[in-house]
Order: C-alpha cells, then sequence, then structure tokens
C-alpha cells in the first residue's frame, strides 16, 4: 500500500497537438515546486509519489492548470487489497455512528473480474461490516470512497480543487507593472493563470517612496510565486523621473506623463527578457487616470499590447481575489506612500494624445528611459522554502 | 558615507557597557531568580543589584521599583493598574502622551470609566488651568508625560503634584499622579519624590539599555491592580520570570548616566543649541519645540518644513546619511498626522511636514555640522515639490 496523489488536469488536455507539451510543462512546474517528490506522467493525469508531506497538496491548490487533486492508497488491482485501503481511508476520517457513505468505482481495466457496480456492492459490504455505525446513501453522503482501477487500484475519499487555469510557461512571457497595491499582484495572477510567465517590475522612487515600500513589493512578489513559480523582480528607480515630471510638465498632465514613461520603461525591460506583452492593473473609470482616453493616451507610448485582465472587475472583486491569492493583507499594510505628492490637485481625466505627447516635449524622455534602465536591479524573492 | 543617527528618541544604541552587562548575566547568571538552590541566589543578587542601581537613579527604594517589559508595559500597568483598583474612579490624562497611556485611557472610557483628555497649549505644555477645572472628587489617576517623545517639551509635574494636594484639601482624597518619565530618564534630573509622583514610567532602551525592559516605580502604599498574573514575582505585580539580562543592561545604562549625566547634558545642550541654530540659518521653518532651555529636555528638536511631508524629508535625508524621525517611532509607518502636534493646534498640514531630531551621547559637533548641511542640500533639493 502506497501513499500517492492523483492530480488530474482538465482544459490542457483539450488542446489537441499541444497537449503534450501542456502536460509536460505541468509536470515540470510541480517538479521544480516540490523537489522531493517524484512526478509521473500517465494517461490522462500526473500521479505524485514520495508526497507524504502536508504542504503538497496546498502547492497542488496553487499550480496552475492543476484542476483537482486527491491524496490516495495504491495498491494492487485485487478486491482484498482495495478493501485494506478503502478501510485505512474510512478509519482515519474517525466516522460517527450514523455517517452516511457509498462507493464510487472507476473501471479503466476491463480484465478486473467484478464490473463496477458490483465493486461499489461488495467494498460498500465489507466497509459495513468493519464499520457498523456506518450507513449507505446514494445521493449526498457524507463519506464517499472512490476506487479508479487500472493497472493497479487507486482509492480516495478527497478531491480537493486545484486553480485551474494553464501551467505557467505555456503562454510566453509578459512584464507587469507592480506597485504595493491591492491591484497588481492579482492583475499577475490573472494572466500567470492562462499560462502566462510574468517579469514584475517595481518602481522605486527613495527619498519619495520608503525602502518599506520596496520590501513590501518583495513580499508580494514572494506570495505571488507560490502561485506562478520563480519570478525576478525588476525595481528601477524613478526619482529623476518623477522630479523631471514635476518641473518640466503642466499639473494636470502629471500622472499621464509618468505613466507613458512607465510603459517605455517596461518595454524596456521587456525586451531584455524577451516578453511579448505589458500588463497593468489598471481598471477603468476607478481614478481619473483610468478613463479610455487616458488608457488610450498611456498605451500609444508602448507598441506592445497592454493587458488590463482587471478592466471588468469592480473593487470589491478585485479585494475578494487578493484575499484568496494571500496578497491583500500584505497590499494593505499602512507604509507611508508618497507618491500622493506626484498627484495632480485637478488632473486632466480625458487627454488626448495630442495633449499627452506636447506634455512631454520639456522631457528628455530618452535619458529618462535610459537612466532608469541602468540603475535597475534585479530580485529574486524566494518563495517560502520547503522540501 | 558619514552616518549620524539622530533618532535616540526612537532608540539609543546599546552603550558597550551594557552590551557587557547583558552578556556578563547570561554567561555567568543562568539561573531563576526564584530557584532556591545557589544559582538561583546569584542570580537574585543580581536582579536585586540592578533594582537598586534603577532605583538610586529615580530616587526611590528598591522595594518601589517594578520591573516590566518596557515602557509601554510600564504605562498600560500605571492606568489601568490605578484605574481597576478603585470604585468608581474618574482619570485624566494629558491629551499628548504616548499611545501607550492614551489608549488604556481609550479603553477605560469605552469599558465606562470616566475619563478625561487634558488639553494642552501651542507650545507643547499640558494646560494647569484647564486641568485645575477637571479634577473631580473621585478623580483617581492623573497622567502627565515628563518629557514629551514628540517635542521634547518639559511638563510642570510638581505643579501638577500641587493642584493635587489642593485637590486632596478640598475633597479629602489624593489622586494619583503618574509621569512618563521614558524620555526624561538621564537626560533631565529629577527625583520621583520632589516630582510628587506616585507612579513613574521609565524604558531602558531611551538611554543605550536594552529594548523590550523598562520599570514602573510604585510608591510606597499605593495599591494597583496587576494587569499580568501568575508567579508572585514583582511584588505579585508583574509575574513571570524576569528579564534579567536584560535588567542588568538597564542597571548598566542607569549607572552610565548617573556617572556622566551632568556633563553628558550639558553636552547635549549645547549641541542641540548648536543644531538649532545651525536649521535656523537655513530659513524657512516653523519650530514644535520652544527654545526655552529651562523647559525643554537637552536632546529632542521638532521642526516642520511648511509644505514639505515629512516622511520625505526623513528618507532624503537618510540618503545624506542622517537618520532621523517624522513622530514617534511607533506611528511613523503610518502617513497620520503627529497627533501630539495637532493637540498643540497645529494643522494638519503642518502636522504632517514635522521632522525629530534627537541626540545621544554619542553624538559629536561635527554630526551637528554634518545634519545641518545635510538639510540645506535635502531642503534645496526638494523645494521643487513644495506647491504654491
Ligand atoms: C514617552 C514614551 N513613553 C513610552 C514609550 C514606550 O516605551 P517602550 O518602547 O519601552 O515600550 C516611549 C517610546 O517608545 C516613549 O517615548
Amino acid at each position: 500500500m502506497e501513499r500517492v496523489v492523483l492530480v488530474r488536469y482538465g482544459e490542457i488536455g483539450l488542446k489537441g497537438a499541444n497537449r503534450p507539451a501542456f502536460v509536460a510543462q505541468l509536470a515540470r512546474n510541480l517538479q521544480a515546486a516540490l523537489p522531493c517528490v517524484r512526478v509521473e506522467n500517465r494517461f490522462d493525469h500526473l500521479l505524485l509519489r514520495d508526497a507524504q508531506q502536508p504542504w503538497v497538496l496546498e502547492r497542488l491548490a496553487r499550480t496552475f492548470g492543476v484542476v483537482s487533486s486527491s491524496p490516495a492508497l495504491e495498491v494492487a488491482a485485487e478486491l482484498d487489497a482495495i478493501e485494506q485501503a478503502a478501510r485505512a481511508l474510512v478509519a482515519e476520517l474517525a466516522p460517527q455512528p450514523g455517517t452516511t457513505f457509498r462507493v464510487e468505482t472507476h473501471r479503466r481495466d476491463k480484465s478486473f473480474p467484478l464490473t463496477s457496480p458490483e465493486v461499489d456492492r461488495e467494498l460498500g459490504r465489507r466497509l459495513q461490516t468493519h464499520f457498523p455505525g456506518l450507513v449507505a446513501r446514494m445521493k449526498d453522503p457524507q463519506v464517499c470512497v472512490w476506487v479508479d482501477i487500472r493497472q493497479r487500484a487507486y482509492v480516495y475519499t478527497q478531491v480537493r480543487p486545484g486553480p485551474g487555469g494553464l501551467p505557467v510557461g505555456t503562454g510566453g512571457r509578459a512584464v507587469a507593472l507592480l506597485s504595493g497595491g491591492i491591484d497588481s499582484p492579482v492583475a499577475i495572477w490573472m494572466v500567470a493563470k492562462r499560462g502566462v510567465e510574468v517579469t514584475p517590475v517595481h518602481f522605486h522612487a527613495p527619498p519619495f517612496t520608503s525602502e518599506r515600500a520596496k520590501e513590501k513589493v518583495v513580499r508580494l512578489v514572494e506570495v505571488l510565486s507560490q502561485w506562478c513559480g520563480p519570478m525576478e523582480l525588476w525595481v528601477v528607480p524613478f526619482a529623476h523621473v518623477q522630479r523631471a515630471i514635476r518641473q518640466q510638465v503642466e499639473e494636470p498632465l502629471w500622472t499621464v506623463a509618468m505613466r507613458r514613461i512607465m510603459m517605455r520603461v517596461a518595454e524596456r525591460v521587456a525586451e531584455r527578457v524577451g516578453a511579448a506583452a505589458l500588463v497593468t492593473g489598471e481598471s477603468l473609470g476607478q481614478v481619473a487616470s483610468q478613463t479610455l482616453e487616458a488608457l488610450a493616451a498611456i498605451e500609444a507610448a508602448t507598441r506592445l499590447p497592454v493587458l488590463r485582465p482587471l478592466v471588468g472587475m469592480d473593487k470589491l472583486e478585485i479585494t475578494a481575489l487578493a484575499q484568496r491569492i494571500g496578497t491583500y493583507e500584505i497590499s494593505v499594510l499602512p507604509y507611508e506612500d508618497c507618491c500622493t505628492l506626484f498627484v495632480p490637485r485637478r488632473p486632466r481625466t480625458r487627454p488626448t494624445l495630442e495633449e499627452a505627447e506636447r506634455a512631454e516635449v520639456g522631457l528628455a524622455v530618452d535619458s529618462l528611459v535610459q537612466e532608469a534602465l541602468a540603475g535597475a536591479e534585479t530580485v529574486f524573492p524566494a518563495a517560502p522554502a520547503r522540501a | 558615507m558619514r552616518r549620524v543617527y539622530l533618532d535616540h528618541s526612537a532608540t539609543s544604541p546599546p552603550l558597550p557597557e551594557v552590551v557587557e552587562a547583558v552578556r556578563d548575566a547570561l554567561e555567568r547568571f543562568p539561573g531563576n531568580p526564584a530557584s532556591l538552590h545557589g544559582l538561583g541566589v546569584e542570580a537574585e543578587g543580581l536582579l536585586e543589584r540592578s533594582r537598586e542601581a534603577v532605583a538610586l537613579s529615580l530616587g526611590a527604594e528598591p522595594s518601589e521599583v517594578v520591573f516590566t517589559s518596557g515602557g509601554t508595559e510600564a504605562n498600560n500597568l500605571a492606568v489601568f493598574g490605578a484605574a481597576w483598583a478603585r470604585q468608581d474612579p474618574h482619570v485624566v490624562v494629558s491629551a499628548f502622551e504616548h499611545s501607550s497611556v492614551l489608549e488604556p485611557a481609550r479603553r477605560l472610557k469605552e469599558s465606562g470609566v470616566a475619563v478625561d483628555f487634558c488639553p494642552v497649549d501651542g507650545e507643547g505644555f499640558v494646560r494647569l488651568d484647564a486641568l485645575e477645572d477637571l479634577l473631580r472628587p473621585n478623580t483617581a489617576l492623573v497622567s502627565v508625560v515628563l518629557v514629551n517623545n514628540e517635542v521634547g517639551t518639559l511638563q510642570p509635574v510638581a505643579e501638577v503634584a500641587r493642584l493635587l494636594d489642593r485637590a486632596q484639601a478640598r475633597w479629602g482624597r489624593r489622586p494619583l499622579l503618574h509621569t512618563d518619565a521614558v524620555q526624561a530618564l538621564g537626560h533631565v534630573l529629577f527625583r520621583v519624590r520632589d516630582l510628587g509622583a506616585d507612579l513613574v514610567t521609565v524604558s531602558a532602551h531611551k538611554l543605550g539599555g536594552p529594548k523590550g525592559v523598562g520599570a514602573l516605580f510604585v510608591r510606597r502604599g499605593v495599591r494597583l491592580r496587576p494587569l499580568v498574573l501568575g508567579g508572585d514575582q514583582e511584588r505579585g505585580l508583574r509575574a513571570g520570570t524576569p528579564n534579567l539580562p536584560g535588567i542588568a543592561g538597564f542597571a548598566a545604562a542607569v549607572r552610565f548616566w548617573d556617572r556622566e549625566g551632568d556633563h553628558l547634558r550639558d553636552r547635549l545642550r549645547q549641541l542641540s543649541g548648536r543644531l538649532r541654530a545651525g536649521l535656523q540659518a537655513l530659513g524657512g521653518l516653523r519650530w514644535n519645540t520652544p527654545s526655552d532651555v529651562d523647559r525643554t529636555a537637552p536632546h529632542i528638536l521638532n521642526v516642520s518644513v511648511p509644505g514639505l511631508r515629512g516622511e520625505v524629508l526623513v528618507h532624503r535625508l537618510e540618503q545624506e546619511g542622517v537618520y532621523a524621525s517624522t513622530g514617534s517611532a511607533c506611528h511613523s509607518r503610518r502617513a497620520h498626522p503627529s497627533h501630539v502636534l495637532l493637540a498643540m493646534g497645529r494643522s494638519k498640514a503642518e502636522a504632517v511636514s514635522a521632522v525629530r531630531l534627537s541626540l545621544g551621547p554619542e553624538t559629536t559637533e561635527d554630526d551637528v555640522d554634518h545634519a545641518v548641511a545635510a538639510f540645506r542640500a535635502a531642503l534645496e533639493d526638494l523645494r521643487f515639490l513644495v506647491r504654491s
């Protein structure tokens, strides 16, 4: 009897010719996240061996491409062995008298002597003999004992949902703007869920933002990398840009001018890391710079597509998702943020592209971008190490 | 780059002899002071010698010193302990106390106790006239900080004590007087009997001792209800095996200041005068610390740069190697306006533009000059941020 974990993937099963590559990527991601575990690629699922540590299941709940997983006992495909396994699992649940249960068998190996309904009935009877308090019920039982009969048999009582999505690494790479706020980590999570590897860029502007704001972003990346795999964080100095904007640009256009330079810097980072798109946490209409006109003027500064996965969400939905991801608590930490220094008192909410371009006339845009890149540092925040 | 640490009011780096005393206690006094055997007796000896040192420095009897986990716990013990030990208590605290007095007072108020917050004037002194008006026959506790931790003003605690004497003459019962002397110990000469205080809070790490250790002076005969229950350590007022290495370090810090204090206080006064004059010459500043040397601590200067946020200036000064803070360290993570400055009647804009510079024993004239130069550079560099 060996303890294993069955890992099911759904969507990627549909992808025709790409399928082997997707499954292999999922297997690689799991192997990288769980170095001690042995990952076996089975015809329609993955099987993990040496996966007893309690955090394996936690990790599976955070690996994109996993639809569900079940800790299971692997035994010989014989009824007695299956019964032993089922008894062990039910005993772990320590059922109270009156607990309802049923057995659900899938017989994939048709050479097994009993049919699935026969296994259901016989195994159910034997379990009741052993646990006299159990009450059989077909509909919504409290305990379900699943039996998968293949060359070997797999017995389990739990099906734990995974996050779904596509394995990270199957969808190319994007560069994401990461502030310390609630939105941008969620945006990164959303594109990673579609299989995209993300390189986050944080604009750090001492003395206008504190060292703590940077630490906070590092912690956000630590949490995100539990979902998205290891990520290299780019920390780009930005104070010189903010100074220049405050001195050279008319106040109502500060925000647009700043975002346009951020886009240019991100695009240059994308060239270096081989990314094909930019990602932001913008959504429509939350703040003045997020009108359609402002988004258009900002986006015109880059030739790369700008993905805004939060565009259709409202604040409550974003917050709920941030809580689920685990970034919310970090995002709301009350470290001072002096960015308000660069928020115009009366912003131009619907700037035209011409206005945005005219506002930059006094700025040495290329050298500002250059200086930002020259000062960039990269950090590899480790996901909390285990195993 | 030259580094100049001007944040001693947040914490003052451990003195070499403090490090030595802590190490010595850890290595040579492994026992529990309450144990019956020889190691216990030795540890108890160290504990009691330390208590004597702290008592001596306060002008108290050793039996009047209760060791705690710091100023915060001592303040909590004073406020809750005094209120809970009395029937129908009324409590008065000044509006610009440290949060470890204010929050317990607010909690008392929430739980139905009558609590008043006494206003302070624009210079940073508690208003004695207002305080007298707030006293009632059932006033159980009055708490006024000795040196305010943000602006450094020295409060007229001895005069508060006289108000309480008058209350006693009138109503036959004297409210307890508590003063938070965390920023005062060492830096200001005082004796608990001269202050007329019944309860006095001190903390080791503000004078070069270890963090996480402090004490409450509890005048003989004063009854408090303890907060931390368990064993009968500290005369039952604070259960728990005492933090002996921390306490030994505390004693070492206190002995250092007792020995060097006269000279250090003069030096701090002279250095802060130099710093003040240097900054004054830069122009455009608004002082939150009055210039009156008789009514301020020698080591704290608080100044606002109108139109510039305090934290930006703090970060910019750090780029010049100068470590300062906005308000008190416990609040400076949040960009909230300082409650101390608001209580002094400053506008919100002024209250978010304050910077506190606080000096310590290792500060030199060169440090001060470097700080002034750093301030000048920072102001010139940040002037563009000031919006008309
Ligand atoms: C006036 C005052 N009271 C109390 C405290 C709290 O002391 P501790 O840090 O030891 O808890 C401080 C400093 O933090 C203080 O400045």
